[in-house]
């Protein structure tokens, strides 16, 4: 089975997760976290790019990084929602943080010694970034659950907001290199194990039947991508 | 214009400088893993980012490929290699003394968490106030001493 789907599903996790984090840049609540988040971001894309070209390549009809970036519809993107609906609260994008770097650290660890030479590469070099991202999620979550009343209150929502999302990282991927669902219970534990140390709560909301691995999208997506590829199509070919 | 002897690509390369940190080279970094030059003088560079994210590997690169060609070679193309991942470890002694006299705190080894020296005035009582600093491989630092902000290259 080609390693296309699922090559091109873990960059577009990568490739959404950057583009919505750095919305934060100028606006994150201090100057430190303004770094955090455009570093944190940063690494994501880079990531991503790495992922894309690999996916351009392997597939082999001569598309670069950034044709399959800024020149694919949103039906052809195959990131889950958890990444792609917008986050402007500070709290919910310290949980999605949370359950995503927690996620992405199991899965790179795991690819960096799977049989794919190429991925194993990008997931080595990644795996150590990524548990920057935890630890920075880690810390956050920490300081606003065991916080003030209203910082606790604000976490434990943005928790719940998020919790219906985190199912839809183990579901099945064509041509998976890694079974999302053996990533599961370690990723699960290392959340929980977070949320109740910040005295907070492990959400029971159900989870959503999401699609972003068949191409189905909220309708969030369309709008960051008219964001993101508004200039390369308008001026195709533009550099600076 | 002169081509330069055999094996010589590798001294050019070398000496290109980091540009976010322009007193240590991509060598004494353990950016630049490999140069080779082939008998028409064609040269080869093969280059390993810090972070996957890292901004400077489009300047490295034209940076190289201009080194070089003002060196006399014609023909230069660079390669970003990824496996191994880039450690901190591979960076030279030299380099972290450059580092830490430009004000930049120099990495200890992975393995080991050590007290980090501020380059300002030597103290070990200083504290990390940010994982993430003025670019990727950088964490932010304060000194307890003389209260003085500085940059860490966070061991990696």
């Amino acid at each position: 089975m080609s390693l296309v789907p699922y090559v091109l599903a873990l960059a577009d996790d990568a490739l959404v997760s950057a583009q919505r984090t750095a919305w934060w840049i100028s606006r994150a609540p201090e100057l430190e976290e303004d770094l955090a988040l455009a570093n944190i971001g940063l690494d994501q894309l880079g990531q991503a790019r790495s992922l894309l070209s690999y996916a351009g390549a392997v597939e082999g009809a001569g598309r670069t990084e950034d044709d399959l970036a800024y020149l694919r519809d949103d039906r052809d993107f195959r990131n889950v929602w958890l990444v792609e609906r917008p986050q402007t609260d500070f709290g919910v994008t310290m949980a999605r943080l949370l359950v995503f770097s927690s996620w992405q650290c199991e899965l790179y660890a795991a690819l960096a010694s799977c049989g794919d030479p190429t991925v194993s590469a990008i997931a080595a070099k990644a795996v150590k970034e990524v548990a920057y991202h935890r630890d920075h999620a880690r810390l956050w979550t920490l300081r606003l659950g065991d916080g003030t009343e209203e910082s606790h209150q604000r976490m434990q929502a943005a928790l719940d907001a998020e919790w219906p999302y985190v199912e839809e990282l183990f579901e099945p991927v064509d041509g998976a290199l890694v079974d999302p669902a053996s990533l599961r219970t370690a990723v699960l534990d290392r959340v929980q194990s977070v949320v109740q140390d910040a005295t907070l709560a492990v959400p029971t909301t159900a989870p959503v039947v999401g699609g972003g691995r068949r191409g189905l999208h909220t309708e969030h997506l369309g709008h960051l991508l008219a964001d993101m590829q508004h200039l390369h199509r308008s001026h195709p070919g533009v550099t600076w | 214009m002169t081509v330069s002897t055999p094996g010589s690509a590798w001294k050019i390369a070398a000496d290109v400088l980091d540009p976010e940190l322009p007193v240590v080279t991509i060598a004494d970094l353990g950016i630049l893993r490999d140069v080779t030059e082939d008998d028409q003088g064609r040269v080869h560079v093969q280059i390993t980012p810090t972070y996957s994210g890292c901004p400077a590997m489009e300047t490295i690169s034209a940076d190289l490929v201009e080194a070089l060609t003002t060196a006399g070679y014609q023909h230069v193309d660079v390669e970003f290699v990824l496996a191994p991942a880039w450690t901190t470890d591979w960076m030279s002694e030299e380099a972290k003394v450059k580092l830490a006299a430009y004000g930049v705190a120099p990495p200890g080894p992975v393995a080991l968490v050590l007290a980090v020296r501020c380059p300002q005035c030597g103290s070990l009582d200083t504290r990390e106030s940010s994982r993430f600093g003025s670019t990727a491989c950088k964490s932010l630092w304060v000194c307890g001493s003389c209260r003085e902000p500085f940059d860490h290259f966070k061991a990696h």
